[in-house]
């Protein structure tokens, strides 16, 4: 290269960068089916992906089940525990000011940590890889199979809940209720079941995002913050488009990624929030949100 | 005629606003009902009242000879109750055609899952219910040529048809119609008129509707409700409505009451 400028490693950082993206489209996608289905922010998400790797781990690990009864253990398991809350805390709350229910998921999300901590400690467990390890090489340019097979998973979740909203009865039945519930009530849905059943999936989204963080990480009460970082993807591509929430994943993880690649791991942190405060000042709604957004 | 609607002594409180005051009616199996009245009357809380979304805090409303008082809305829309808003109220995202299923989907039987794969009996039902509203909904209001655009850039008229057809797929005992030709010119109004009376005429559906353009009201009803302040003031055939005092008053103020009688 004549500049001396090292393109394969800007290629491999930007690749490497949109594969990881997936995963932060699939968190996404929870907050944004809350919010779509029930009008709710749910800042307690990153406590189902961290109840979801727990869950993982202990049918998995501690009770030695196989991967695959095992996940479907959790993710029942996660279900149950996404409705239950649903019933006893929002549904009590609906029609109360925004920063009630705001307020409520925040302390919700503290209350699954104090419980994982009490049951599990606070120490980190190693969880078992379920993604191919084996790196995919193209060139000179090396990504991580994890990276790639995360990608994948989020993809084909994301997908599947794009067909399941766009053609099945359910799923048009809960966008009719999440867009105007009164004349959903009036058709005979039961607006009530399609909420628990947008938390369900939430739920169960943001258990498979947790299996998948926790293997390529580790397990740690910690494991939940990985959404907040998420929350700055969901506000730049507005809190109630699958469509944002797949490009802005998809933006923050390259910037991420070629942050942490040039300017080290601690400005990495930093760079998507700076970002999403430019894009912000420019486009208050978000990149694909509606404009009537209400705004915290 | 057997009353396949009827509505007891019912009465509604907003805070210290009386809403309905022991409002009682009969709706005739294969009739059109219309309740009319002066603007604040309580035609829609008494609509809503029907249909589940208020929870009167006296009365019953009996349908087909059973007390729904208690029921959820959605469980009185499977009944047999469908009913269309003021405003229009369409799922502005979706299609035409998406509007109207969803009427019919509340009465197919799979559920979550099964319709998720969307194989074996789901498909079956699915193919089932496209067919039945071609054939009875799309085909007989006429809107074949919009079935797959989508409701939002559809003009006005046109969408209080669609909202129309996917009250009629839910194949209702009873269709309650709020301000139907709100809105409408002399046209739509026409087409809209005979639409209700083929509904009731052809399928045997009963009808109540609210509605302002007495012309149309006075020409296909065979029963009118007038409200007014929350209360039933007349019923009775259009003549008879027409002719009542109380009427006279309630819509043109007393001196013109004493000038008529």
């Amino acid at each position: 290269m004549s500049a001396g400028f090292d393109w394969t490693a800007l290629a491999e950082f930007a690749l490497i960068g949109l594969f990881s993206g997936g995963l932060m489209a699939l968190i996404a996608l929870g907050f944004v089916l809350i919010y779509k289905g029930t009008g709710v922010i749910n800042f307690a998400m990153g406590e189902f992906m961290m109840l979801g790797a727990y869950f993982f781990y202990t049918a998995n690990v501690m009770w030695n089940l196989a991967v695959l009864p095992a996940l479907l253990l959790t993710l029942a398991a996660v279900a149950l525990v996404a409705a239950l809350i649903e019933r006893s805390i929002l549904r009590p709350l609906s029609g109360q000011p925004v920063i009630a229910v705001l307020m409520a998921t925040i302390g919700l999300g503290s209350a699954l940590h104090g419980v994982v901590d009490a049951v599990w400690g606070g120490k980190n467990y190693e969880m078992p890889q379920l993604l191919p390890r084996k790196p995919f090489i193209l060139g000179d340019i090396l990504i991580p199979g994890q990276v790639v097979w995360s990608f994948v998973l989020a993809a084909l979740i994301i997908a599947g809940f794009t067909l399941y909203f766009r053609y099945s009865r359910t799923g048009i039945a809960m966008r009719a209720a999440a867009s105007d519930p009164v004349t959903a009530y009036v058709l005979g849905i039961d607006v009530r079941r399609t909420q628990r059943l947008t938390w369900m999936f939430a739920g169960i989204v943001g258990a498979v995002a947790g299996i998948v963080v926790g293997a390529m990480t580790s397990l740690s009460p910690a494991l939940g913050g990985a959404a907040l970082g998420v929350l700055a993807v969901i506000i730049l591509g507005g809190l109630d488009s699958i469509a944002g929430a797949i490009v802005a994943g998809l933006i923050i993880g390259v910037i991420e990624s070629l942050t942490a690649g040039y300017l080290g791991g601690k400005v990495r942190d930093i760079v998507p929030y700076v970002t999403v405060l430019a894009i912000l000042m420019i486009r208050p709604y978000g990149l694909f949100g509606t404009r009537q957004i209400e705004r915290l | 005629m057997s009353p396949l609607l009827e509505v007891a002594e019912l009465g509604l409180s907003f805070g210290g606003i009386r809403a309905l005051n022991r409002v009682s009616f009969t709706a005739n199996k294969g009739e059109i009902t219309a309740v009319i009245g002066p603007n604040g009357a309580g035609k829609t809380s008494l609509f809503n009242s029907i249909s589940g979304f208020y929870k009167p805090s006296s009365g019953q409303v009996i349908f087909d000879g059973n007390d729904i008082s208690k029921l959820p809305a959605h469980k009185r829309a499977g009944l047999g109750l469908a009913r269309t808003f003021q405003n229009v109220a369409l799922f502005r995202g979706m299609s035409v055609l998406d509007n109207i299923k969803l009427g019919g989907h509340g009465r197919l039987k799979s559920n979550a899952l099964s319709a998720m794969w969307y194989i074996g009996a789901a498909r079956a039902e699915e193919m089932g219910l496209r067919r039945e509203i071609e054939r009875e909904v799309i085909d007989f209001l006429e809107i074949d040529h919009i079935r797959n655009l989508s409701v939002a850039g559809l003009p006005y008229g046109l969408q209080k048809r669609v909202e129309l057809a996917r009250a009629l797929a839910m194949q209702p005992k009873l269709l309650m119609l709020d301000e139907p030709v709100a809105g409408m010119n002399r046209e739509e109004t026409e087409d809209m008129a005979r639409f209700i009376l083929d509904i009731q005429e052809e399928r045997g559906i009963t009808v109540l509707l609210i509605e302002h353009d007495m012309g149309m009201v006075m020409d296909i009803s065979s029963k009118v409700v007038v409200l007014n302040f929350g209360e039933v003031i007349a019923r009775g055939t259009p003549d008879e409505v027409r002719a009542h005092p109380e009427v006279i008053r309630a819509y043109l103020g007393g001196n013109a009451a004493k000038a008529a009688a």
